[in-house]
């Protein structure tokens, strides 16, 4: 949960001033925009893959309570057991519950962002638990203190200086600089923690309403590991993550992995149906499921934003966003950055706080024409906007209040077309002060915002409909 | 746009009234102010038998994909919308589909890039209409830049909110016309093009910032 105010321009400002990490967002940026265009354009039926998806999303919100019960009834069949979360904080109880009935002492963890919703390695680990994150991103951020930059790709961040650096301060080895000698650094201080894991924690991509299957999509094997070596696996599924029949995976399987990395498939894809059955002579003896809700049931109820929870954090959207370019991850000032990160968080968290980020974007659409379930993104974009504005009717800000007050006059004088001319008179004479040749510099606040790096355009003295006026006058009586 | 209409054999007309279709506000999530500026838009433009051409894409979807939302409680105007959304036209959309009467010999000389407007290309999907017309027209060459199709910045009171970031996108639209080598950059809505000149202009840039009417319409100023 936020407790402070995201503050998205002074975020951005920071980030912006480093040519770096500008650096770093342009490859990543083009480099999977370029690979996800490859792999689509292998899809000849990719149009019809994105509606089915949707309509089945679409279908899945509307009955979510009775897919979450069947999916229940599903996982207790085949002996796993179902936790219901209403909020971070029973989701992370009820992990740490599980771990302490069953004397856990060290965890691995898979990557998921549900857990970093919840915090929950800072609530393992100050439960005097182990926690360790195995995906190899995902363990660098860890080592940092950090947070994750991207949904998929954590560390896109750090170049392979500042990791060959954190690896030596850590690990007491030299600054290696190729990063297969880095990754196999990594592997092998990981494969330790996987040999003393008691419990293994990892997210949920998919959940299968009818056979209780639980799929992970990864690439480094790490999350296979985790879910089928230690003897307890505990699963945290977003209340949205279901998919009804097993059959229509599939569908979900290709979109994501081709939106997401440019994969026709992703290196691992886990199906998991329950623990380890009698006469099995591996995987875990326990398998939870964690269903975690923390507001995802009060978007469900929003007939104007529900689409927000087809998401299936392919991270396309984040790829495409031209203001992500520019900005990176870290300005959203939570887990999900990008447009996803601009619609889901203000609705995951108190409106207020969040404010800022419906309107972090300028509203291109790119990312609705890049999404697999074709969320439209700036439809939601802008019925956020709304709710901040009817939600600070009451006490807005300075700058709030500045901006109603402008929009009241605004829309005063665009409705009356008398004061619409008398006020672009009035601007003709007051842009005096600032006129260069046809435009205008230097303008007072809030125009200096524009005018800081960029010219405005002057009023012309004399307006097209005067012009028109003269020339057409006899022409006059239709209007 | 009132030369190129008028010289494809079409009587334009300017209704004196009209002010703003209301998107400012509307994209600043203030409902309210966007209706009362969006109602007179439906005065001035009436029932929709004549056609209504705009020159920027953002303000036609904004008729044609918003304002059905905006006024979805209120059946009199929404049935007016109905009426004006199907007969209100983006200006390349509307030449393209006249373009035999259109005159080709625009007395600009030189190459051109084209920048996708977000609107006009992702709301309204018209992304060839533009391009056919400037290469149609006598020496005049389109060369494409990289990321035609990224936005430049602007995003309405998004410039003014987030100005630096705003900024970092129009200086990579800005790059990437100065590096396509044309001598001019054309556009198809006014909100991109007051973006764009405001850099270059700014910078002293030598490219020149036009929309697709003042390409089509270019005249020797000698």
């Amino acid at each position: 949960m936020i407790t402070e105010r995201i503050d998205f321009k002074k975020n951005s400002a920071e980030a912006l001033k480093s040519p770096k990490l500008k650096k770093a967002l342009v490859n990543f940026t083009d480099r999977s925009r370029n690979s996800r265009k490859k792999a689509i354009s292998e899809v000849s039926e990719w149009e019809e893959l994105r509606s089915e998806a949707r309509r089945i999303k679409e279908q899945v919100i509307n009955n979510l309570d009775s897919y979450l019960l069947e999916l229940e009834e599903s996982v207790t069949r085949v002996g796993g057991k179902v936790h219901w979360a209403k909020n971070a904080e029973e989701a992370s109880s009820i992990v740490v519950n599980i771990a302490r009935e069953n004397n856990v002492r060290n965890v691995v963890k898979s990557k998921s962002m549900a857990t970093e919703e919840i915090e929950l390695n800072r609530h393992l680990i100050s439960s005097g638990i182990n926690t360790v994150e195995t995906d190899l991103g995902e363990y660098i951020v860890q080592l940092c203190n950090d947070h994750p930059f991207h949904i998929i790709t954590p560390a896109i961040h750090k170049t392979k200086e500042d990791i060959s650096k954190l690896f030596s301060e850590k690990f007491g080895v030299p600054e290696y600089e190729e990063p297969q000698e880095l990754t196999n650094i990594a592997r092998k201080e990981l494969r330790e923690k996987f040999l003393s894991a008691d419990m293994g924690i990892s997210g949920v991509n998919f959940a299968v309403a009818e056979t209780g299957t639980i799929t992970i999509v990864e690439n480094e094997g790490n999350a296979r590991l985790a879910t089928t070596y230690p003897d307890i696996h505990v699963a945290i599924m977003g209340i949205e993550k279901i998919v009804p029949k097993f059959e229509q995976l599939s569908i979900f399987l290709s979109l994501l992995a081709r939106s997401a990395t440019g994969q026709k498939s992703s290196t691992y894809v886990s199906l998991i149906t329950g623990p380890r059955r009698e006469g099995e002579s591996d995987g875990p003896r326990q398998f939870h499921l964690v269903f975690l809700d923390n507001g995802r049931s009060d978007i469900a109820k929003s007939k104007e934003t529900r689409e927000s929870l087809y998401c299936i954090r392919c991270g396309a959207c984040i790829n495409i966003c031209p203001v992500y370019r520019q900005v990176g991850g870290h300005s959203y000032g939570w887990v999900y950055s990008g447009p996803i990160g601009a619609v889901i968080t203000p609705q995951l968290n108190d409106l207020q706080k969040t404010a800022d980020l419906p309107f972090a974007s300028s509203l291109c659409g790119a990312c609705r024409d890049v999404c697999p379930v074709k969320i439209d993104f700036p439809h939601v974009l802008l019925s956020l906007r709304q709710r901040v504005v009817e939600k600070t009717k009451g006490k807005p800000n300075p700058a709030q209040f500045m901006e109603k007050m402008a929009f009241r006059i605004w829309s005063f004088v665009f409705s009356k077309p008398f004061y619409y001319n008398l006020a672009g008179r009035m601007m003709v004479f007051l842009q005096y002060f600032y006129q260069k040749e046809n435009e205008l510099q230097g303008l007072p606040y809030p125009f200096s915002k524009w005018t800081k790096e960029k010219n405005f355009p002057a009023f012309s003295k004399k307006p097209f409909r005067r012009r028109w006026k003269e020339k057409y006058s006899a022409k006059m009586e239709h209007q | 746009m009132l030369k190129v209409l008028s010289g494809m054999g079409l009587e334009v007309k300017f209704p004196q009234n009209q002010t703003c279709c209301g998107q400012p506000a509307f994209n600043s999530g203030h409902r309210k102010e966007t209706e009362k500026v969006a109602s007179h838009f439906l005065d001035v433009f009436g029932d929709g038998d004549e056609a209504i051409v705009c020159p920027s894409g953002s303000c036609v979807s904004m008729v044609k994909h918003y304002y059905p939302e905006l006024f979805r409680n209120d059946p009199e105007k929404l049935s007016r919308v109905e009426k004006i959304s199907s007969n209100i036209y983006e200006f390349s959309e509307f030449v393209f589909q006249r373009k035999e009467t259109l005159s080709l010999n625009s007395a600009y000389r030189g190459r051109v890039t084209f920048h996708d407007s977000c609107h006009t290309l992702r709301e309204l999907g018209i992304n060839s209409q533009p391009r056919e017309l400037i290469k149609s027209l006598n020496g005049v060459e389109l060369v494409e830049m990289e990321m035609a199709d990224a936005c430049c910045g602007f995003g309405g009171t998004f410039s003014i909110k987030y100005p630096e970031v705003s900024k970092s996108m129009l200086q990579e639209k800005t790059d990437s016309i100065l590096d396509s080598g044309a001598d001019a950059v054309v556009s198809t809505d006014m909100g991109c093009l007051m973006n764009i000149k405001g850099l270059i202009s700014r910078k002293k840039m030598p490219v020149k910032v036009l929309h697709l009417a003042e390409l089509i319409a270019f005249e020797d100023t000698k």
